[in-house]
């Protein structure tokens, strides 16, 4: 489901979506949870502030999942978007539709490199600090990222240019060099790629295509590709799982039945006022996120769970640092298949937390990734420029 | 058998930082309900924190008044847990890596001189206030107190009796408003205080059952509640009375009695870990040296230098070193005038007096020491009488931009030197009293007194006291 605010005087091509994570003074801000049902922000996010600035106009929000934290968007409030039982995103309805050739998302759990990868659109991860949070509605403060989706590589770069940029409203904001170091400039595709072939062996047929054919496409054009198996990156996932759902934990818990959008109407004292508000309006799989955050950070379970998964992050990290050493990108799959369906999710309601695991290791990492061609590439910091040329070469092989 | 009391303080000081800790809204406290808060400090979402870098030098400067070792990477952590006061359902302080630890802190009661140990000091964010309004059977939520800096004191349960905890905490006031990080008035809640309390066979090594009793602002109460609570627990464990537990109680001065707290309001776990959006703060050697050379003088090395050095007598040294506010006016003061022994009379006969007269604390003295020291040096040179320098004295406490010597122009406080006025005055005084004279021709000396006050009433206090005396005198006499 897509909001709008049409602005019929503004150019196609200025013309920009957000989704409903980026907070509006203008519109409401739900992050996709009937807790914040009707959420007014009393300020507009730092992107929304730069895109205006440059001339763009917010032609409206898109609908995300409760809190970003699903495949592609189907624990909205709102209701699964689908068709002939498929789960859409309505990001990327948004630009197949023609209504906007760009949307500005973010990047929680990986639903906008799916959703790219599953609508054959162009999406970035950028750099970890290299484009303001401040305004963002917070999930997993320490992996998400603003990020754009687009109908096109040149398209993601001009949205990219006018995000990046110091912010000192946001503490964890890069300074005005490095953050310079991720908008367009010159720069040359990967001249060696590794495919992480560990993360290619779950995959269905049509995403094995997809990678074959990137893969293709890259020799073809005289990148070399070596494959490899690295096992630590593997660790990504569940490593990420508990950190995100940690830090989901303590962000949603402002949410109390008080202050935002809904209150039950069932209750006769503070306890209830709380546990009932928080039991009607959040969802299934944020409940259970919640139930394992706040578990992972008991004095029981923070050493041996949240420490443990603050190590991997370092190995995970190291690992990467090792493999830029010999490589100048790595490549993988954005998920396990191009379509999801809603019956598999009503089946297996822990999807997410088994599909990210291919969006953890740049979620846990702050590294950049581009997904084109409907496979990701992944790149050392402040790398989008040399990914963005290189995700050239998938789509020309696509077109 | 006899026993002895083990204590340990958790105590909480407001940083005196003209903003809260992670945004730019106003920490002072006395505002309206809720005037001093903005979308960061309620908690709204997508609002960042960051670092207010004066809340680091305060913590630091803390820590080296109390001997600590200073991390040179400290981090800040989040403490989840729900109550209406606290609008993100979590704090943000600080857990695995606080900004100081290891720390002394030397007290002297009536048993002699003591170390008592800090565990750590920690930076934090403190929590909005809720105002229960009875009438209406309704409560609010003022949140200008969240955010505002604070930093908990730990010690180590190194105190044994209310004396020593009495001691511990002026010696703390004394040493963070010396350093001017924190007002530490507990009547404004700007100090506040966890005590830890057990007992034990006196020589044992064991520590007995631990009660703690929580947000203790006032030091009789505290006394009160370590008198109670050792007895307490005394009777416990020779009586059998009761089974000691390890809990949170709450101490009600009214009733002198101390409550254990409903389980649900000490239970919980509160799931720290570092807070992703605040990067760890890593303190330089240029930062620590700044804050390092900005220490003040001890109290102990002001009175060693103003009794040795400058001359003062103990008594007025022990005075002027209970305030820093008093040392830095008698400081500036003794720089313009030039006379230790004058400026110290000054602050001690006349301006801690006039500090008690208005209800005034040392700390809130807002007269300016170079004026002062300027007002002191026109009544040593004799260029205004002493009377008019405390009426001159009186005015500064009103208007602090007054300079003393066109203050004294202004209103006629100039002294005279003028003979010849003189001894009109005296002269018309004489006739004017004619009963005084004769007393005095008749051998009452102190007869003078009504004729000598009449002159200086008429001069306006602008003359010198030994010289009308003579003049008077002479003049008398020559009658």
């Amino acid at each position: 489901m897509n909001f709008y605010t049409a602005k019929a005087d503004t150019a196609a091509e200025r013309r920009v979506a957000v989704d409903d994570m980026i907070l509006t003074k203008t519109m409401p801000t739900a992050a996709g949870s009937r807790m914040l049902d009707g959420y007014m922000s009393l300020f507009d996010a730092e992107v929304i502030t730069r895109l205006e600035n440059a001339g763009y106009a917010i032609a409206g929000k898109t609908d995300v999942g409760e809190f970003a934290i699903d495949l592609v968007g189907e624990t909205s409030y709102h209701g699964a978007g689908t068709e002939n039982g498929t789960l859409l995103s309505a990001s990327a309805e948004a630009i197949k539709s023609g209504d906007v050739p760009a949307v500005v998302c973010f990047d929680v759990n990986g639903s906008v490199c799916r959703a790219a990868a599953q609508n054959g659109l162009v999406s970035v991860k950028p750099t970890y600090g290299t484009v303001s949070r401040y305004g963002t509605i917070p999930a997993a403060c320490s992996g998400e990222t603003v990020s754009v989706m687009a109908d096109s590589t040149a398209k993601c770069r001009e949205i990219l240019d006018v995000l990046a940029g110091h912010d000192d409203k946001d503490g964890t904001s890069l300074s005005e060099e490095q953050c310079a170091l991720v908008k367009t400039a010159a720069a040359k595709p990967a001249a060696k790629v590794a495919v992480l072939t560990n993360f290619c062996e779950a995959v269905d047929d049509a995403v094995s295509a997809k990678l074959d054919a990137a893969k293709a496409a890259l020799t073809a054009q005289g990148v070399e590709i070596c494959e490899i198996a690295d096992e630590k990156i593997a660790a990504a996932r569940a490593a990420w799982n508990i950190l995100m759902c940690s830090e989901l934990c303590n962000n949603v818990s402002r949410y109390d039945g008080v202050k935002y959008g809904y209150r039950t109407q069932n209750f006769t004292n503070i306890d209830e006022l709380y546990t009932n508000s928080r039991t009607e309006a959040f969802g299934e799989l944020l409940k259970t996120a919640i139930l394992f955050g706040s578990d992972n950070l008991s004095t029981e379970n923070y050493m041996k769970v949240y420490d443990k998964a603050l190590r991997i992050r370092r190995v995970v990290c190291e690992a990467f640092e090792e493999l830029f050493k010999a490589y100048d990108a790595v490549l993988l799959p954005a998920c396990s298949r191009l379509a999801y369906t809603e019956a598999e999710t009503k089946a297996d309601k822990y999807l997410a937390f088994e599909e990210n695991q291919y969006t953890a290791p740049a979620s846990i990492t702050g590294l950049p990734a581009v997904t084109a061609g409907s496979v990701q590439l992944i790149g050392s910091m402040f790398s989008e420029n040399m990914l963005f040329e290189t995700a050239k070469l998938l789509a020309k092989e696509g077109e | 058998m006899n026993y002895e009391t083990v204590i340990g303080l958790e105590v909480h000081v407001e940083l005196a930082t003209k903003s809260k800790i992670f945004c730019s809204c106003n920490a002072k406290y006395g505002a309206g309900p809720n005037e001093h808060v903005c979308p960061a400090c309620c908690g709204m979402p997508g609002m960042l924190p960051v670092v207010n870098k004066r809340v680091v030098d305060y913590g630091m400067k803390a820590g080296m008044m109390l001997n600590c070792h200073i991390n040179r990477t400290t981090t800040f952590d989040k403490k989840s847990y729900y109550y209406p006061d606290l609008p993100c359902a979590y704090q943000t302080t600080q857990w695995f890596a606080p900004v100081a630890v290891n720390g002394t802190v030397e007290i002297e009661t009536s048993k002699g001189k003591k170390n008592i140990r800090i565990k750590q000091i920690h930076m934090e964010e403190d929590a909005g206030k809720l105002v229960h309004d009875i009438a209406e059977d309704t409560t609010h939520v003022d949140f200008n107190r969240t955010s505002v800096p604070l930093i908990e004191i730990v010690s180590q349960p190194d105190l044994s009796s209310a004396e020593e905890v009495e001691a511990y905490l002026e010696r703390l006031k004394m040493l963070l408003r010396y350093a001017k990080v924190a007002e530490c008035a507990m009547e404004h809640g700007t100090m506040r205080c966890d005590v830890n309390l057990s007992v034990r066979p006196e020589g044992s090594d064991q520590l007995g059952v631990r009660t703690e009793m929580k947000n203790m602002n006032s030091i009789e109460a505290i006394k009160h509640a370590i008198e109670y609570e050792t007895a307490r627990h005394i009777d416990a464990i020779e009586n059998g009375t009761e089974v000691l537990v390890q809990e949170t109680r709450r101490w009600d001065d009214i009733k002198g009695k101390s409550f254990a707290m409903r389980n649900k309001e000490t239970a919980g776990d509160y799931r720290y870990f570092p807070d992703p959006n605040l990067m760890p703060v890593v303190i330089d050697d240029a930062w620590y040296d700044s804050i390092q050379a900005s220490l003040p003088e001890l109290p102990e090395e002001k009175y060693a230098r103003y009794t040795e050095q400058l001359g003062l007598s103990e008594y007025d040294a022990a005075q002027l070193v209970k305030s820093i506010a008093l040392c830095e006016c008698f400081e500036a003061a003794h720089a313009v005038c030039g006379s230790a022994k004058d400026a110290a009379n000054w602050m001690i006969s006349e301006i801690m007096s006039i500090l008690n007269q208005r209800k005034m604390t040392y700390d809130m003295l807002n007269i300016n020491g170079t004026s002062l020291g300027e007002l002191i040096k026109l009544v040593m040179d004799g260029t205004v009488g002493r009377a008019n320098g405390k009426k001159i004295l009186n005015a500064m406490f009103e208007d602090a931009s007054i300079v003393p010597a066109e203050y004294a122009e202004k209103n006629g406080y100039i002294m005279s030197n003028d003979t010849g006025l003189i001894e009109q005055v005296v002269k018309a005084a004489i006739e004017a009293e004619p009963k005084a004279v004769a007393d005095y021709k008749g051998g009452k000396e102190k007869a003078i007194m009504s004729i000598f006050g009449r002159c200086m009433k008429e001069l306006k206090g602008n003359c010198d006291p030994q010289t009308l005396r003579t003049i008077l005198i002479d003049t008398i006499n020559k009658m």
